[in-house]
């Protein structure tokens, strides 16, 4: 029989024959976010990564020479869906440290009380997404049905379930009044009953510790050196969370870093978990101390000169740098979101698992590709 | 290691009444306090234009010549701004949702 070359056609690419390269997302049913890896895999183990995103970028930071600085606290506010709520608050805090704006206390305890509530809402979303990638379909139901609860205390108290619009600079846009305070009181109890159910299936459970235990362990010296940051880092052992800058009401509550020494894919659920109970604490405490007061001062002027504003956002830290020349619009706006700060450790735990792992190795960074790309 | 924990979780659950509604036969409750429609109050405006100039997206257009409110409906975000400012409380956002838009036109109202 004549070789293929003799009818003119090119020979054979000569892989070795066990390697293949599988792509993996941007659409991708346990994948929420579009991200996309080229998965070099020989057998069943994964040999090399190469991510590539790129696909939702908006121009969120261009925007701000069209925006004023005022309005453009909506437009922080979506830079991340999930997350929705601290953004807006960052963005605030860096235009009131330029402008020396004294935003009134009542306001920072509200702002510490939704950012706690949309703590609780984005981890109870990642629990479901993570019960869903080890293929837990009615755990999965179960966390967000508990995740339902928090969202109608948002909608109640900010009038948003997702984008709750409810931070202005200078302040706060709501009161929450006393009825209102109790009822939450109420609802949080019943839902951190609901939570306490959900997560011992997820940290006492058999099939679901075997997808989790000893999958993607980070070391602490290596969470260190890539740059982790939020439940990821502190799930290696280092105690680094931004709230303890004593931002907003901050300074006032008293917690401690959530940290565990183990760095695997357990350790960053069981962190995960145990902050959704830190938060309803948290949320405890300022509606505890909650002082009366105003809850915004008028704001007249314009910025100028460079802030940057750290905060903990439920996926870690987030770093918004503002620029400003005096007039209404900012010259530069930069924001250094926690996934981007995840991604490296990300790639660095996928050579050497399994194929069917790394739905969970892409999950327990919580990646955010909206925010990492904005 | 502990078995059977998401069995006792299903267990509890499987006598229970269902948490979703059967939606549209069961028409949804609204929340108290939830920002939904923009709703226009034609007696009360002074066609000042002062929404329109708030408005972060630019839903709204006021000619005040022509004594015209308009609204594109598609890029009202509810954010609740152009409500603050209106001199005659001739704005309001109602807590129901609202049918969805049928058309990228204008609203005139
Ligand atoms: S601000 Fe109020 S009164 Fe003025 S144009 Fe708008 S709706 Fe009418
Ligand atoms: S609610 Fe907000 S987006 Fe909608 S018309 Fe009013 S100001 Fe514009």
């Amino acid at each position: 029989m004549p070789a293929l070359r003799d009818w003119g056609m090119p020979a054979l690419v000569t892989l070795p024959m066990s390697r293949t390269i599988i792509p993996f997302g941007p659409q991708h049913p346990v994948l929420p976010e579009p991200v996309h890896l080229d998965l070099v895999v020989e057998d069943e183990k994964v040999i090399e990564a190469r991510p590539s995103i790129g696909f939702v970028h908006r121009g969120l930071e261009k925007l701000v020479e069209k925006k004023d600085y005022v309005e453009f606290v909506y437009i922080a506010e979506r830079i991340c869906g999930i997350c929705s709520f601290i953004p807006g608050p960052t963005y605030c805090q860096a235009i009131e440290a330029l402008m020396n704006i004294p935003v009134p206390p009542r306001a920072h305890y509200l702002r510490t009380v939704w950012g706690e509530l949309s703590r609780i809402h984005s981890h109870l979303l990642w629990l479901g997404l993570m019960a869903d990638a080890v293929g837990f379909e009615s755990l999965f139901m179960h966390s967000w049905r508990v995740r339902e609860k928090v969202l109608n205390i948002i909608e109640a108290t900010t009038g948003g379930r997702v984008i709750f619009g409810s931070c202005k600079i200078g302040g706060v846009r709501r009161d929450i009044g006393a009825d209102a305070i109790r009822q939450m009181l109420a609802d949080l109890k019943k839902i951190e009953q609901d939570t306490r159910d959900i997560t011992r299936v997820f940290l006492d459970d058999s099939s679901v510790k075997d997808r989790l235990c000893g999958v993607g362990v980070l070391s602490r010296q290596d969470a260190y050196e890539l740059g982790c940051v939020g439940p990821m880092l502190r799930a290696s052992g280092v105690a680094q969370d931004m709230r303890q800058l004593g931002y907003a009401a901050f300074k006032d509550l008293d917690f401690e870093p959530i940290t565990r020494t183990e760095g695997d894919s357990y350790a960053r659920c069981a962190a995960r978990c145990q902050e959704i109970f830190q938060s309803i604490d948290l949320i405890r405490q300022a509606l505890g101390k909650i002082p009366d007061g105003e809850i915004a001062v008028k704001v007249t002027g314009n910025p100028n000169g460079e802030f940057m504003a750290r905060t903990e956002q439920p996926r870690g830290e987030v770093a918004y740098c503002i620029k400003a020349n005096g007039t209404k619009n900012l010259q530069r706006f930069r924001v250094r979101t926690p996934t981007f700060a995840n991604l490296p450790a990300m790639l660095k735990l996928l050579p050497g698992c399994d194929l069917a792992d790394v739905p969970v190795l892409v999950l327990t960074i919580d990646p955010c590709i909206s925010c990492t790309e904005r | 290691m502990a078995y059977f924990q998401m069995s006792r979780l299903a267990l509890k659950w499987v006598f229970a009444k269902p948490v979703t509604s059967r939606y549209p036969f069961e028409p949804r409750q609204a929340i108290a306090g939830s920002r939904g429609r923009l709703v226009f109050t034609r007696d009360t405006c002074v066609y000042c234009t002062v929404c329109a100039k708030k408005c972060p997206t630019g839903a709204l257009v006021v000619n005040r010549a022509q004594k015209r409110w308009t609204i594109d409906r598609l890029l009202c975000i509810t954010c609740g701004y152009c409500v603050e400012a209106c001199p005659k409380e001739s704005l309001e956002l109602t807590t129901d949702h609202g049918s969805p838009t049928v058309t990228k036109d204008r609203e005139f109202c």
